[in-house]
């Protein structure tokens, strides 16, 4: 029974982590669907994001909500502009000429924040610390509620403009097969920017989720999550919504269940371990469809 | 044929010269201490951006975990040095051997995988050791390893890097070179060509770790601790800039990407954001406007006007 509880308990921790890495591997997927760039600095945008939270919520005084709204419209933003400045230059070059650029930005980003709020962690401002609901002695405390809640609202937004508005059809087009789209009269640079776009808002809200769990923030804090958000992207085939979403949970259960049951040095070896048994096994990922190369 | 050894030979001869200009230098304190300092690292930064160029630039596959193969090439040789009393050349092969046989180990399945998956496969695996090496308590831990014998010389330093620069040019020069270079450039067509592409890919990856591990022993034993924390996939990076701002596919882009990055760490110390703005900056440039690097696939002997210079040597059949 104790050790049920436990199971239980850290399932949800699990759960609400997984939330964050599903919020990061969403953009993840998205961006690499279309251009088929690993963007290495999509974990340094869910920091900028934390950080504006941060500073909304501390120096403008605003309250959670509007304080992720500031955070998410100004980070999709910069997302947008970094897609521009750096990586549409180089739509026609090699992949890995792309990566090491992906690479570069993410080095700035995080270096120039670190010069910007210097690099010692901040603590964010404590939130629905006293609220939590206990059942059965398996408490989720307000934290939890919110990453889950505003998790899901973000997921059933990002599916009806997905599935239903003309950008999304758009945008199913164009990382289908961007050349076609092009022929049938849809801006592929105006689509790849609205996807860095919306990418980078969720990773924002992320950011600001993440300050809100675990109280703290530090310049290279995305580092981590970015890579391990790629993780969930792969597992759950890279390129499928749904599949970064299951992904991403399934990375954040198995990383609390090895943090709580084995030892918590071994919960990044962990996430690196699925996705190298993933790419070897299966590296369509779980939704993914095994396609033939061709020359 | 003959060219070559001549080249070789001239090479070598100028390589011993500068070393002996060094050592004076060193052993007369011209140097100050910091600076000597500066060229061991400098030395084993390029066997690190050479070996790494091995396995990114000429065979073209794209790999970030150099500082884990240099972290297990340091570990075996501290644990040899320290605990067991062998010599230091000895640990060095050792740790040098135990990293080229994890590359192999490694290499096997991840280089079934292409571009930017085996970049992130690597990465993680080169994590992976770090993190086993950080629980396992008989090397320290977390905390480290302490009490390391100071072995690293600049002479020990020097003569395995030009061993190591003569080797990966020759390899590179050789028949598996040249399968290294046909995948580089196409790997399909390699296949249907008839190279044994995995062979080849696992060779190159099995190589460029050896070399990694062997850096990694000479970079242990020029200080009295070592942590994990060294290892980072933060510290590929860095060799990875090295390389691509050298050229991916060129010995003298390694040694020229060295000696910038080092130089660029040592100046800017202090001020550790710039010195990442700065790279961070030059990576992008580079990309937009010379992606392949500052020599690109040149090496130093066959540039015009050196090749000049070689020819007023003697040798007239150039």
């Amino acid at each position: 029974m104790e050790l049920l509880q436990q199971v239980v308990q850290q399932l949800i921790n699990g759960i609400s982590l997984g939330s964050i890495y599903a919020l990061i591997a969403l953009g993840y997927t998205m961006i690499y669907g279309i251009i088929k760039l690993i963007n290495f600095a999509h974990g340094d945008i869910y920091m900028v994001g934390a950080y504006i939270g941060f500073f909304a919520i501390t120096q403008g005084g605003f309250s959670v909500v509007p304080a992720l709204l500031i955070s998410l419209v100004t980070t999709g933003l910069l997302g947008m502009l970094v897609e521009r400045i750096a990586y549409r230059p180089l739509r026609k070059a090699p992949r890995i000429s792309v990566l090491i650029t992906a690479i570069g930005v993410s080095f700035f980003i995080e270096y120039t924040s670190m010069y910007f709020v210097s690099p010692t962690p901040r603590t964010f401002p404590q939130m629905f610390g006293d609220v939590a609901v206990s059942i059965g002695g398996i408490v989720i405390n307000g934290q939890q509620m919110l990453i889950l809640g505003i998790t899901a609202v973000l997921m059933v937004l990002l599916t009806y403009i997905v599935q239903k508005t003309k950008t999304g059809k758009a945008m199913r087009a164009a990382s289908f097969d961007t050349e076609t789209a092009e022929l049938m009269g849809i801006n592929s640079d105006r689509i790849i920017s609205i996807t860095f776009g919306i990418g980078s808002a969720l990773a924002a809200v992320a950011g600001v989720l993440v300050g809100i769990y675990y109280n703290s923030i530090d310049p290279l804090m995305g580092i981590m999550p970015g890579l391990k958000a790629f993780v969930a992207a792969v597992l759950g085939g890279i390129g499928i919504l749904p599949g970064a979403v299951v992904g991403g949970l399934i990375l954040g259960v198995v990383e609390a269940l090895v943090s709580g049951f084995v030892s918590s040095t071994f919960r990044d070896a962990a996430a690196f371990a699925i996705l190298i048994l993933v790419l070897l096994v299966r590296p369509a990922g779980l939704f993914g469809k095994n396609t033939k190369e061709k020359v | 044929m003959n060219l070559l050894r001549k080249n070789d030979l001239k090479m070598l001869v100028f390589s011993v010269a500068l070393f002996a200009v060094l050592q004076v230098l060193i052993s007369e304190r011209i140097l100050s201490s910091f600076w000597q300092l500066n060229l061991v690292i400098i030395g084993i930064n390029i066997i690190l951006a050479a070996s790494l160029n091995l396995i990114n630039g000429y065979t073209g596959q794209f790999s970030l975990g150099h500082a884990g193969f240099m972290a297990v090439g340091a570990y075996v040789g501290v644990v040899l040095t320290t605990n067991f009393g062998v010599p230091f050349p000895v640990a060095l092969v050792a740790g040098g051997i135990a990293a080229g046989f994890l590359g192999f180990l490694i290499g096997l399945p991840t280089l079934r995988l292409r571009g930017d998956y085996l970049a992130i496969a690597t990465l993680g695996m080169g994590e992976i050791i770090r993190i086993v090496i950080m629980n396992i308590q008989y090397v320290g831990g977390a905390a480290g390893f302490k009490g390391i014998p100071h072995h690293t010389t600049f002479a020990w330093v020097f003569f395995l890097m030009l061993f190591t620069l003569f080797f990966i040019k020759n390899f590179v020069n050789s028949a598996h070179g040249r399968a290294c270079l046909a995948i580089r450039e196409n790997e399909i067509a390699a296949e249907s060509m008839g190279v044994n592409t995995t062979r080849y890919k696992v060779m190159a990856f099995t190589i460029g770790a050896a070399f990694a591990g062997i850096a990694g022993g000479l970079f242990a034993h020029s200080f009295y601790l070592i942590t994990p924390a060294s290892f980072t996939f933060m510290q590929t990076f860095n060799y990875l800039i090295m390389v691509v701002m050298g050229g991916l596919g060129s010995i003298t882009g390694s040694i020229a990407g060295a000696f910038v990055v080092t130089f660029i760490s040592a100046a800017l110390a202090s001020w550790p954001e710039f010195r990442m703005i700065i790279y961070a900056v030059a990576l992008i440039l580079l990309m937009f406007y010379r992606p392949q690097g500052l020599f690109g696939y040149m090496e130093l002997t066959n540039m015009g006007f050196l090749r000049k210079i070689f020819k007023k040597g003697g040798d007239a059949n150039a």
